[in-house]
Order: structure tokens, then C-alpha cells, then sequence
């Protein structure tokens, strides 16, 4: 352990403070000294980065809400008062604004990350799922946020996913209705996502919290893929790490400043800056860019689910493309389970490593139908990045089993380092245990 | 070679090529610092600076009123910032009175002249100094109390012609606000 | 090596969702047309306001607000911006009250309950030519002509798009179906607008004395638009240029500080 039962910071407050709740003894163990492998790669500052945009989302968010009226007579004038008016309100609100897309491109390349190098397998699945958690409590997060300008794809957006609700056998239009509070998304609505949108993102910190407190019990994956042997296979996470990760964290806030600056509006939809009407809807319906693969996935099923040669049909297309909307995100939970093979990193694994292309190949095509209209050629390439997608997890048990990796190295200090993953004289030993 | 596991800053260099090593890492930790801790003060100033009040606040902290329609001995009330402005037309008996007061005898004594540049107009915040009721005395039939000026029905604070306390709980003279004559029948207040 | 290309392949998804977000961005235009076609293509660093460290031409805007004032708020009203706003421009606060004075506003109720007309002052907003949305219509047809305070953040291309549009009145194509009521327009979706072309050479008599053709008129009011758009665009993109040098500063430092850091480690 870092200390003995008397505290030994030198300032006496520190001191006082840690002896009755050792605060501080915590921050040293957990992110001074604790034992991190040396050789990460850039991928791994993309978790800090996650966090410092969480809180600055949460900061600017705050501030918004100083300001911002949840009243459908009044959003959409608060939120350019917020613009025109409030002293930098426009920095505020453009910061929160592509800041959501910051989260999510973070968190995307985040995931990536987890799957290449196999940093959901055992003993971190918990990790995983916390992460997938987050993830979702994010995307109703977002949903709702986009919801509160009152424009017109907030409102529209609006109302085409919580009519999808509908689709559920029975109690479907209860749910809806009980979502609505009313008879159409209006006020009550918008009132009601006001106040959930300003309490999840403590939600997402406190899942966050349980999501870094399950990371430390297992430590740290690393792009090999092997556990740390050792201390000659660890540096302590301060200093090596905290001045990487703010180095990153510096580079990702100029990528952030760029948009916030000088194209505040590329990633939204000019649409929004029309106030909401529910007498006219816009030519395309069109999420944000982070919602397009799984607006992609929900409308590529476009036939009836029944029996054959019958007229009897199980699942309307409607309920099919909410199941396999929901299902692609369901399907990330059991990816620990899914995935067989013993070997974690792709770096060893040959099939693997070409395999999670398909995976990126078929995210790249659903992002790309999703923003397109429902019309052919882009229904098809919906439906081919839909089967592709699922066709990459329900392939994963199969390909565990017959794929031959590569010998790994004896541990993560040995002269492999800055090298290949290969070493010369490494004693083959394909499967590693956790 | 693996990093011993304590903590920066505070190390002791062995030998003066570790030692030169350490001196420049420990530059760049306060060269970084600095600049972060530089970044992060203009990053907090906009929002501090969204809490004051915003340009259509602003454009309102001033107001401009046409004086023309008061006749003399009637009174009006405009709001300004959020507050009642009392602007009566005095006539001479009020003047009068106002004038002839024993300093001594007033709670916070204030002359007529410092409170009303223009005799003939007087111009306060029509809020008791007490505890932030808005008097009565506006109308000619409200109880005007008794030094004809206002009367706080809330704790019974008199207010005589030139806003003075006179009598009650109030601790000050009813505030005048800032204001300045444009041209002889409007003023700009705020 | 390998790195460099997992994360640009990444980073390659990562735009394609941006990509996805400015394609969506042109669905305003008829998915047949590019609008590419007479678009004015600026490279993003030249000035004027969509420039990279773009400006408002303050004799463009000046002369734009002449050409809202004379000729579209007859129809279209500017409901967020105000009088004092103006400033911003180049008017200074007596010219704006001026400007502000040639406006009756409905104000009250007094305290007889009744509502009244009252000259506007800086802080009020720009006087709509209707008082509410239904009456709007009723007067034009049965469609309300759309505020503009926003139009140049409401559609793709803002500034380029209103300029185009209100320079594209043609003759429709052979066999094109134009309805009584409608016209043809070369870059509203569609084709069909509600408007007829409303700018004509000499409309306007510029207070600067500038030739008042239909195309600078035109030029002037999308770039009055734009800055009623977004009014803090200068400070932005000065604001922005600060910030970019400060952080790459502060990356430059950070960089040395890891370099060093992991000095044993190398």
C-alpha cells in the first residue's frame, strides 16, 4: 500500500483532511502511482479526452441553463438571446454545440480501441459493459439535448423516434403517450427533456466513476495485449501519463476550437435555425452525424417479418427496425462472450485484424445511407452495412475458433519494444491467461 | 530501467547529468503549468462574464421619459430596471414645504436642492428604504401620510414632498436615481 | 507504422460522419442538381464574411440594411434583431434612435387596460410588416413570408444562397409547369417560389451613393443578412485565431514536457 496508517503528505491540512477521509491518499494511489503499462499508444488518451469534454459539457451546460427557457413559445428566442445578447453566450452555446459531437467522435475511437485490442475480454467484460452503459445513457443524453433549441428537427427529430415506441406490440402507443405527456411532442415533452437532459450527464459521471474503479481493479490493457508482469513493465501513471494525456487532451481541444471557431455549424443542420412547426415537415428527416449508422440500421428493414406463403406477419417492418436498432447496441453487451479466441490484441490475431475492417467498413457505409434519403441505391447500402455489421459480431465465435495467432511475446519489457510484435527467440505461447 | 515510484518535482538528481535533466524537466513542468494555468483563466473569463447582465438588459438600464403629459401637482410611475421611479410634478405649496425644513429635525438629513435639480420635478426610486415596499401617494386619493409626500403601508414609514423619511422605520430618505434633462420636458434616467 | 493507419483509418469514419453531416447539409437543394452549378466559390480564406478570417464590409451592410429597409419589410420581418444592434454597423446611437423613431410599435396595456402606439426606440426589435404569423399569410397567398433573421444559418451556403437566389429568376425550361402564383427560380428547391423577383436596377437610391443594380443590391442585402445571422461572427473568428496559437503554444510546451518525461523510457 502507498502509506502507513499516518497520512505523510507534507502540507497539515492535506494531512488533517486525508486522515479523516483519505482523499488524497486515494488521488496518489489511483493516479500518482499507480502502476499503468509503459507501452501505450495514442488510442489510450482518447478515456481522459472522453472526460474532459464530459466536464466541459457539464460546465457549459450549466451555464446554458442560466439562461434557457424550456417553453415551447420561448427555447427557440432563449437560445438566440443566448447568441445575440448574453456576454460570449454564442462561445458558450457553440462549445456545448460541437461539443456533443467531440463526446461522440472520442468515444467512438475510444470503442475502436477496445475492440482492436481486445480490451473487453475477460477480466474486464464488466469494464466493457459500464462503457456500453455510458454509451447509451449518451445518446439519450444527446437525443434530448437536441431536442431543447425547439428547431425544426428538434422537433421532428423528436417526434420520429418517440413514434417508434409506437411499434411495440400492445402498450406501444401507452408508452408513447406516457413519453409525450400528451398527445404530440409539445410542451410537456420538451419540459420533461429539459429536465432529464440537465440530470444524466451526472448520471453518465457516476457510471463513469464505477467504469474507472472497475478499470482499476483489473488494470490497464495494453496494445499487446498481455498482462504486465511485473514494475519493469509499469510506469506510475503520474508523471508518464498525465503529461501525455494533457498533451493529447491539447491537440483533441485544438481539433474542438477549430470547429467551435471557424465551423460552428458544419456538423449540425441548417434546418434547426427554423423554428419548430408542426404543420410543416422538413424535406429529410436527419439525425445528428453520431445517430446516422443506427438511423441507417432502423431503416434498413423495409419488409414485413412473417411466415411464408401466408398472410400472417410476426414483425412489421416498423417493430423489425427498432428491434435491430436496439439489437445493435444489445449486441455489444454479449460481445464478451461472443468473441472466443484467447488472445486479446489484434496485433496477434490475423483474421481478426482484417475482420474488424468489415466492422468499420460496415459503420462507414450505415453513417453514409443514414444522412441519405430513404431512396435507392442508399435503402441497399443501408441493408449491406446492417448485414455486415451484425455479420462482424456473429462471426466472431467462429472465427476464435479457427484462427491460429501469432506467438506473443514473453512480456511487454523484453526487447520487442518499439520493435514488431514479433521477437526473434520469443518462446511461442499462443494463449495468455487473463 | 524502471521509474521508482514517487513523486516529481521533489527528486534528487544523481549527478549533474541527471541533475541538468531533472532542471529541464522541471522547467517544462512550470513552463506548461504556467501556460495551462494562463489558459485556464481566459477560458473561465466568458463565463463569468455570461452572468452580468446581457446586451438586451443592458439597452434597458436606461430609459427615456417624455414629461409633457404631467400636469402639475400629478405624478407618474415608470419602471426602470425593474423598479418603480416615482416622477412628480410639485406644485409651489410642495416646493415650499420641501424648502422650509429644519435640518435637525430630519432622520437623514439631505437638502431639497441636492435631491431635485429642477424644483418643479422630483424623480425617486419608488422603493422604501425599510424593507422594499412601494409606497403610496402617487394618487392624489391615496393616503399621502403626513408630510404630503408618500406613505409605506407595510410598516407606516412618511416620506414627506422631497422623499425624505420623516416619521417610521425607514433609515433613508427615498433614493434618487441618476437622471439628467435632455431637453426641458424629458429626461433620460439610468 | 500500423498505428498511423489504425487511427487514419479511423479518423477516416470520423469524417465520413462529418461528410454525411454537410451532405445532409445540401438536401435543400433538388438531389439531381449540384450546387456547384454558378455557386460562387470562394476559396475559404478570402474575406468578406465567410471568409477565414472573415469581416462584414461595413458600406455592404449599411447599404444591405437600406435594401431590407426599402424593400423586404414590406414582407419579412427581422423578430431577433434590434434597433440598438445596428450599431454594430457603423450607425452611431443618435442615428440608430433615429432610425429606431421612424418606427410606431404597439405597446401596453396602459393602465386603462388598452394597448397603444408608441414611437420605437433602440431597444426595441425591428418592427414586423405583420403582427402575427396568420396575418402574414393571409396576405401573401396563404404562405407567411419567412422571417429573415436567421435565413443565412437556415439554409446550406447561407450568404451564397440568398444572393443566388435573389439573382436567379429565369425563364422556366420547355414544358417546366409554372402555377399562377409561383415563379421560377433557378435555386429554390424546387423551382417554384412564392416570390417574384424583387429587385430591380435603381429600386433603391444608395444613401452612399453607389449604383444601385439588381445584382449589388442583391450582393449588399446577403451580406446584411449574414451579419443579422450571426452578429458576433468578427469577434469569433478573432477570438478563434487567439485561441488556436495559444493552444498549439501550449501543445509545443506540453510535447517538450513528454519528450522529457519519458526521456528513460525511450
Amino acid at each position: 500500500m502507498a502509506h502507513g496508517p499516518t497520512s505523510t503528505f507534507k502540507n497539515p491540512v492535506v494531512n488533517w483532511v486525508d486522515q479523516r477521509l483519505p482523499v488524497f491518499t486515494m488521488i496518489q494511489k489511483e493516479y500518482g502511482t499507480f502502476p499503468t503499462p509503459r507501452n501505450f499508444n495514442y488510442f489510450w488518451n482518447f478515456g481522459a479526452i472522453a472526460m474532459v469534454v464530459l466536464v466541459v459539457m457539464i460546465l457549459t451546460g450549466i451555464f446554458l441553463a442560466m439562461h434557457y427557457t424550456a417553453h415551447t413559445s420561448m427555447a427557440f428566442a432563449s437560445v438566440e438571446r443566448i447568441m445575440r445578447d448574453v456576454n460570449f453566450g454564442w462561445l458558450i452555446r457553440y462549445i456545448h454545440m460541437n461539443g456533443a459531437s467531440m463526446f461522440f467522435i472520442a468515444v467512438y475511437i475510444h470503442i475502436f480501441r477496445g475492440l482492436y485490442y481486445g480490451s473487453y475480454k475477460k477480466p474486464r467484460e464488466l469494464l466493457w459493459i459500464l462503457g456500453v452503459v455510458i454509451f447509451l445513457l449518451m445518446m439519450a443524453t444527446a437525443f434530448m439535448g437536441y431536442v431543447l433549441p425547439w428547431g425544426q428537427m428538434s422537433f421532428w427529430g423528436a417526434t420520429v423516434i418517440t413514434n417508434l415506441f409506437s411499434a411495440i406490440p400492445v402498450v406501444g402507443g401507452d408508452i408513447v403517450t406516457l413519453l409525450w405527456g400528451g398527445f404530440s411532442v409539445d410542451n410537456p415533452t420538451l419540459n420533461r427533456f429539459f429536465a432529464l437532459h440537465y440530470l444524466l450527464p451526472f448520471v453518465i459521471f457516476a457510471v463513469v466513476f464505477l467504469h474507472v474503479a472497475a478499470l482499476h481493479v483489473t488494470g490497464s490493457n495494453n496494445p499487446l495485449g498481455i498482462e504486465p508482469k511485473g514494475p519493469q513493465d509499469t510506469v506510475p501513471f503520474h508523471p508518464y501519463y498525465t503529461v501525455k494525456d494533457s498533451f493529447g487532451i491539447t491537440l483533441f481541444l485544438i481539433f474542438w476550437a477549430a470547429f467551435v471557431f471557424f465551423a460552428p455549424n458544419f456538423l449540425g443542420h441548417p434546418d434547426n435555425y427554423i423554428p419548430a412547426n408542426p404543420l410543416v415537415t422538413p424535406a429529410h428527416i436527419v439525425p445528428e452525424w453520431y445517430f446516422l449508422p443506427f438511423y441507417a440500421i432502423l431503416r434498413a428493414v423495409t419488409f414485413n417479418i412473417g411466415i411464408p406463403f401466408t398472410d400472417i406477419v410476426l414483425i412489421e417492418a416498423k417493430l423489425g427496425g427498432v428491434l435491430l436498432m436496439f439489437g445493435a447496441i444489445a449486441i455489444l453487451f454479449v460481445l464478451p462472450w461472443l468473441d472466443t479466441s484467447p488472445v486479446r490484441s489484434a496485433r496477434f490475431r490475423p483474421i481478426y485484424r482484417i475482420w474488424i475492417w468489415v466492422f468499420v467498413a460496415a459503420f462507414a457505409m450505415l453513417m453514409y445511407a443514414g444522412g441519405k434519403p430513404a431512396e435507392q441505391p442508399y435503402i441497399a447500402i443501408g441493408q449491406l452495412g446492417t448485414v455486415l455489421y451484425f455479420a462482424f459480431f456473429l462471426a466472431l465465435p467462429f472465427i476464435g475458433w479457427i484462427e491460429k495467432p501469432r506467438p506473443l511475446p514473453a512480456s511487454i519489457s523484453k526487447p520487442v519494444l518499439g520493435g514488431g510484435p514479433l521477437a526473434s527467440g520469443v518462446t511461442a505461447k499462443p494463449m495468455e491467461k487473463a | 530501467m524502471a521509474e521508482s515510484t514517487h513523486m516529481p518535482g521533489h527528486g534528487h538528481g544523481s549527478g549533474t547529468h541527471a541533475g541538468d535533466e531533472h532542471n529541464r524537466r522541471d522547467f517544462l513542468y512550470l513552463a506548461a503549468g504556467a501556460t495551462g494555468a494562463v489558459g485556464a483563466a481566459c477560458a473561465a473569463w466568458p463565463f463569468i462574464s455570461s452572468m452580468n447582465p446581457a446586451a438586451d438588459t443592458l439597452a434597458l438600464a436606461s430609459i427615456e421619459v417624455d414629461l409633457t403629459p404631467i400636469q402639475v401637482g400629478q405624478a407618474i410611475t415608470v419602471t426602470w430596471r425593474g423598479k418603480p421611479v416615482f416622477i412628480r410634478r410639485r406644485s409651489e405649496e410642495e416646493i415650499t414645504a420641501a424648502k422650509n425644513v429644519n435640518m435637525a429635525e430630519l432622520v437623514d438629513p439631505q437638502a431639497d436642492e441636492a435631491r431635485a435639480t429642477k424644483p418643479e420635478w422630483l424623480v425617486l426610486v419608488g422603493v422604501c428604504t425599510h424593507l422594499g415596499c412601494v409606497p403610496l401617494g402617487q394618487k392624489s386619493t391615496d393616503n399621502r401620510g403626513e408630510f404630503g409626500g408618500w406613505f409605506c403601508p407595510c410598516h407606516g414609514s412618511h416620506y414627506d414632498t422631497s422623499g425624505r423619511i420623516r416619521k417610521g422605520p425607514a433609515p433613508t430618505n427615498l433614493a434618487v436615481p441618476e437622471y439628467a434633462f435632455l431637453t426641458d420636458t424629458s429626461i433620460r434616467i439610468g | 507504422m500500423r498505428r498511423l493507419r489504425t487511427l487514419f483509418l479511423a479518423g477516416l469514419v470520423a469524417l465520413s460522419g462529418a461528410g454525411s453531416a454537410l451532405a445532409a447539409g445540401t438536401e435543400v437543394v433538388p438531389p439531381h442538381e449540384s450546387w456547384q452549378h454558378g455557386a460562387v466559390n470562394r476559396p475559404f480564406w478570402q474575406t468578406g464574411a465567410a471568409g477565414f478570417f472573415g469581416t462584414f464590409n461595413r458600406a455592404e451592410a449599411q447599404r444591405g440594411f437600406q435594401v431590407y429597409k426599402e424593400v423586404c419589410a414590406t414582407c419579412h420581418s427581422l423578430n431577433l434583431v434590434s434597433y440598438r444592434n445596428l450599431e454594430a454597423l457603423g450607425f452611431s446611437e443618435a442615428e440608430v434612435k433615429a432610425i429606431a423613431a421612424q418606427y410606431e410599435v404597439t405597446d401596453g396595456p396602459n393602465d386603462e387596460g388598452e394597448m397603444f402606439t408608441r414611437k420605437a426606440i433602440p431597444a426595441d426589435r425591428f418592427k414586423a410588416p405583420f403582427p402575427n404569423e396568420k396575418a402574414a399569410a393571409a396576405a401573401n397567398g396563404g404562405k407567411a413570408p419567412p422571417d429573415l433573421s436567421l435565413m443565412a444559418k437556415a439554409r446550406a451556403h447561407g450568404e451564397d444562397y440568398i444572393f443566388h437566389l435573389l439573382t436567379g429568376y429565369r425563364e422556366p425550361p420547355q414544358g417546366f409547369q409554372v402555377p399562377d402564383g409561383t415563379y421560377y427560380n433557378e435555386y429554390f428547391p424546387g423551382h417554384l417560389i412564392a416570390m417574384p423577383s424583387i429587385l430591380n436596377d435603381g429600386g433603391v437610391t444608395y444613401a452612399d451613393g453607389t449604383n444601385a443594380t439588381a445584382v449589388q443590391q442583391a450582393r449588399d442585402v446577403s451580406v446584411f443578412l449574414t451579419w443579422a445571422a450571426e452578429p458576433n461572427l468578427e469577434a469569433r473568428k478573432r477570438i478563434g485565431v487567439m485561441v488556436l496559437l495559444f493552444l498549439t503554444v501550449l501543445a509545443a510546451v506540453l510535447y517538450a514536457a513528454k519528450r522529457a518525461v519519458w526521456a528513460d523510457q525511450h
